[in-house]
């Protein structure tokens, strides 16, 4: 079997020193490396995978079929990194798709469209008054987008720091909340404690809606859509764009591995080295400095900084002693939430399933299917997740990427994307067991096949992620997708740490570039960059 | 609506089987979800119908709420700015309403059928606003917008061809009334109503008696010249006639997403619309405020531009080259004769005594030149026949 990302393991012919090494090839980190590598810093990524990518990876797992094995779509990838690091002649392409649908547990559905009009149309069905609210909540959503957006790609100032450069930081925030003037200063002050459910409720009445909507502010976080704080996440899934329009979400061709290969092409185009199956076994630190890396087998690499793109608890609980951080620091890291709450069945298809719910000629078909089709369905999915055990009836984001990506599937054949939530990290406590995976996949397979008639003769073959899989294999603590919950009290400049929002850490040239910290997770590269301007800025002489 | 209309992206209005025919040029819009003609034919044909002689347009896709009950005057009275209980049975008002801050969510027509039966047409939809507002009044509150086929007949004639066809009273209907009519068996609604400041009718029915009416009305008017009208055709009458159009002259929803976007009845020129005497309605703290501290922030005015290059989003400013306003519509009038334009001065601008200019950029066979049109503040409408208001109406 072939990976597309897989590279041969490069031995090292001489001891080399590099200005940097970055630790993971996740998107962050090479996003990170790219930029580095551009301003003329000597820098080398080291990979424990025999492939490159972190959790944005295409993978033949099955002969003929790429599987886009952890993150599945695209929109959060911000637009002035593909431009700066010319993505695009690195071979990414972002295509939108059509709309989303649910399927209601009536046998009816529910879908979202490009186009305006039908879209309220398609709510009117359900609500004539949620049909027009809609544009309300549109302009809100936007309106909290606007302000989040400018955010991405700055370091988070520090509101303890008398530093002009964090009190500069700080007034430009400041100003841009008060810009919005009172009502909407005190709607986003409360938007941003809510829940999703409270958010909703200010607009919508009817049930299928609310839970179609509710949908997004639940992937990757442990909390129920009625937990105060979800309404964030909710943002977080919607400030992304497709050529400039906002919410909209795509596909990249060829997987979400194509995201990392065009990252990779801008590194080394830049003069960068990336070596594959070295794992990383230590972080070398002498005299509170980073000096670099130790991989498994002693092999000992030196670099004058060191980035780490693995998560804030996996980089200082695993890769640094203990004694060389100071204690409030270690202590804060290991109460950093991060827990597990998502899984993945990645499942190749012998023709392409039917789901009788859906009319035929619906172009929602493409985009992402649903089955939950309430509030109350969602929050008792995390019911099941707080007593220790994954979703009986989860909330599933099911994408068929091969209708429209054709280099997804052999033709005729068909890709399926599963996200599922919610998943525990343990299962009742205890870790999970090969029969526990097993009985995930089949309650998954079982719930969607209460909605496909023909899904489960149609199945080749099921890659199953529990968060077991997504730490052991992509190196995610806790198998959180997010490398840390998107919670206000871990967000800007508390995340990951307060005081350590700016990319650095207690030890020097120590710094970190993954979704641990601000603005967080998704496949958007802005920690990588914010990191890398942070690095450059330090380098500079 | 059922399931294989939500399917479809794009509908057809109760017409299309007779505007299709008709529509040469395969120019079509998508307005509000149906599509409509842009122009059937040529426009400069079109337009010159409707000053002189007949124009028919499919004005089906606007959005109409029908509001009933006992309460519906008290409601309608607390939500719009003018004083509704002015508003007799068989009479149309030209209605404006705010957010609480005194920001306009949109214009709109109101007709009143009786004491307790109001419909009220806009371009954008308001159903939460309209059934928050409603709390506590006893209304119930419909859109009846897909249920209610609409034609706008306008022009000198189009009285004649409403005679022709059999409605035999309409030449005493007065402006701004409706009343009962019937064509070849249908009964229909007709108000003396209309978007061109002209002479014309607008004309509610079924929109399963849509077709018959249409080839009535057709039938009827050959003699009076009567000719089918697309949407761009339309929006020169309009902005001859003055009016504003929502979403192009201002923001209109009431929600955006930038601050600062929503202006004022006061700032748009429709000080007229708001009764500051009737009692409270939504917005009124803030409009008085306004008013009574001069608080305006921009002035709608209608432009006598130079030239005879439309200024369309031409930017304006002064003659010491500062930023005065910004043209929202504008053409060349061909029944003016003259380049005309609806803008937003900002407060504190006069046009004559500061000398306010248009930047017009104009591309002469791919020659790019930039005009610098010296303009006017004149009057709206900047076209006003006597036969608009003339009762009886005319023939021609």
């Amino acid at each position: 079997m072939n990976d597309e990302n897989e590279r041969k393991p490069a031995l090292s012919p001489r001891p080399e020193r590099y200005d940097v090494i970055v630790v993971g090839a996740g998107h962050n980190g090479l996003t990170t490396a790219a930029y580095l590598a551009r301003a003329g810093l000597k820098t080398l990524v080291v990979e424990r995978n025999p492939y490159i990518g972190g959790a944005a990876v295409s993978r033949e797992l099955y002969p003929g079929f790429t599987y886009s094995n952890c993150s599945y779509v695209c929109s959060l990838m911000r637009p002035q990194i593909m431009r700066e690091l010319d993505l695009p002649a690195h071979g990414l392409q972002v295509i939108p798709f059509k709309g989303s649908v649910t399927m209601t547990a009536e046998g009816g559905y529910f879908c979202s469209y490009l186009d305006h009009e039908q879209n309220r149309r398609e709510m009117a069905r359900y609500s004539p008054r949620d049909a027009e609210a809609y544009d309300d909540y549109s302009a809100e959503v936007l309106r909290q987008c606007r302000f989040i957006k400018d955010t991405l790609l700055m370091t988070p100032p520090d509101p303890v720091s008398l530093r002009p450069r964090d009190i500069k930081g700080l007034m430009w925030l400041g100003r841009r909340f008060a810009s919005m003037g009172e009502d909407w200063m005190a709607d986003t002050i409360r938007f941003w404690a809510m829940s999703c459910g409270d958010f909703l409720d200010q607009y919508f009445e009817n049930d299928v809606i609310k839970g179609h909507l509710a949908g997004s502010s639940i992937i990757g976080t442990a909390l129920g859509p009625c937990s105060p704080g979800s309404a964030y996440v909710l943002l977080h899934h919607y400030m992304g764009e497709v050529d400039g329009n906002i919410g909209a979400w795509g596909y990249a061709r060829g997987g979400m591995g194509s995201v990392s290969k065009a990252l990779a092409g801008a590194f080394e185009a830049a003069g960068g080295t990336i070596r594959t199956a070295a794992p990383v076994q230590r972080i070398l630190v002498e005299g509170g400095r980073a000096r670099g890396v130790v991989l498994e087998g002693g092999e000992e690499i030196f670099a004058r900084r060191v980035v780490s793109n693995m998560d804030v608890k996996r980089t200082f609980l695993e890769c640094v002693d203990a004694g060389d951080l100071p204690e409030t620091f270690r202590e804060r890291v290991e109460n950093f939430k991060i827990r597990g709450s998502s899984g993945k069945l990645n499942i190749a298809l012998d023709g392409l399933p039917s789901f009788p719910s859906i009319p035929a000629d619906c172009p929602a078909r493409s985009g992402d299917m649903h089955v939950s089709d309430s509030i109350e369905y969602l929050e008792r999915a995390y019911d099941d997740w707080k007593s220790g055990t994954w979703s009986r009836r989860p909330y599933v984001d099911m994408m068929i990427p091969s209708i429209t990506d054709p280099t997804m599937a052999p033709p005729g054949k068909h890709f399926m994307s599963v996200f599922v939530q919610y998943v525990p990290p343990k299962v009742h406590g205890r870790d999970w067991t090969d029969a526990d995976r097993d009985a995930f996949r089949d309650t998954v397979i079982d719930r969607i096949a209460e909605f496909s008639p023909d899904f489960k003769q149609l199945i080749l073959d099921v890659e199953v992620r529990t968060p077991r899989e997504l730490e052991a294999e992509v190196g995610l603590t806790s198998g959180n997708i997010f490398q840390g919950e998107l919670t206000m009290d871990q967000l800007l400049f508390n995340r990951p740490v307060p005081g350590y929002a700016q990319y650095r850490t207690p030890v020097k040239n120590l710094y970190l570039c993954g979704s641990s910290t601000h603005p967080g997770g998704g496949v958007m590269g802005a920690p990588g960059a914010n990191a890398a301007r942070e690095i450059i800025r330090d380098a500079r002489p | 609506m059922n399931d294989a209309l939500s399917l479809r992206q794009v509908l057809e209005t109760p017409f299309h089987a007779r505007t299709s025919a008709l529509c040469r040029t395969n120019h079509w819009g998508n307005w509000a979800g149906y599509t409509t003609v842009q122009v059937y034919e040529d426009v400069q044909i079109e337009y010159f119908a409707a000053r002189n002689a007949a124009s028919l347009f499919d004005l089906s896709p606007m959005t109409k709420y029908d509001i009933e009950g006992p309460g519906a005057e008290a409601f309608l009275n607390r939500l719009l700015t003018r004083d509704v209980r002015k508003l007799r049975a068989g009479r149309v008002a030209y209605v404006a309403w705010c957010d609480d801050d005194g920001m306009l969510m949109d214009d709109g027509t109101l007709f009143r059928f009786d004491a307790d039966r109001f419909r009220l047409c806009s371009q954008e939809r308001h159903l939460p606003w309209l059934l928050d507002s409603a709390i506590g009044f006893d209304v119930d509150i419909a859109d009846v917008t897909e249920s209610v086929a609409g034609l706008s007949l306008q022009g000198p004639t189009s009285c004649e061809v409403l005679r022709q066809a059999g409605c035999r009273d309409i030449g005493a209907l007065r402006p701004f009334a409706l009343d009962r009519f019937e064509i070849d068996g249908v009964t229909l609604v007709i108000s003396r109503t209309g978007f061109t400041g002209d002479l014309g009718y607008e004309l509610w029915l079924p929109p399963g008696d849509a077709l018959a009416t249409w080839d009535a009305l057709m039938d009827a008017g050959p003699l009076h010249g009567i000719t089918p009208m697309g949407s761009l055709a339309l929006d020169m009458t309009r902005i001859e006639a003055g009016f504003l159009q929502a979403n192009v002259d201002f923001l209109a929803g009431g929600r955006p997403t930038r601050t600062g976007r929503l202006r004022s009845p006061l700032e748009l020129g429709l000080a007229w619309l708001v009764d500051f005497d009737k009692g409270h309605f939504n917005g009124r703290r803030a409009l008085l405020a306004e008013r009574d501290n001069r608080a305006s922030r921009y002035r709608l005015v209608g432009l006598d531009v130079d030239g005879n290059k439309p200024a369309t989003d031409a930017f304006l400013y002064d003659r010491r080259g500062r930023e005065a306003g910004v043209v929202t519509s504008a053409m060349w009038s061909p029944t003016c004769k003259k380049s005309i334009a609806i803008a937003s001065l900002n407060a504190g601008v006069d046009v004559d005594l500061d000398g306010v200019w248009a930047d017009i950029y104009v591309s002469r066979e791919l020659r790019w030149r930039r005009i610098k049109a010296p303009c006017r503040e004149v009057p709206r409408p900047f076209f006003n026949p006597a036969r608009r208001r003339a009762t009886p109406a005319g023939h021609r």
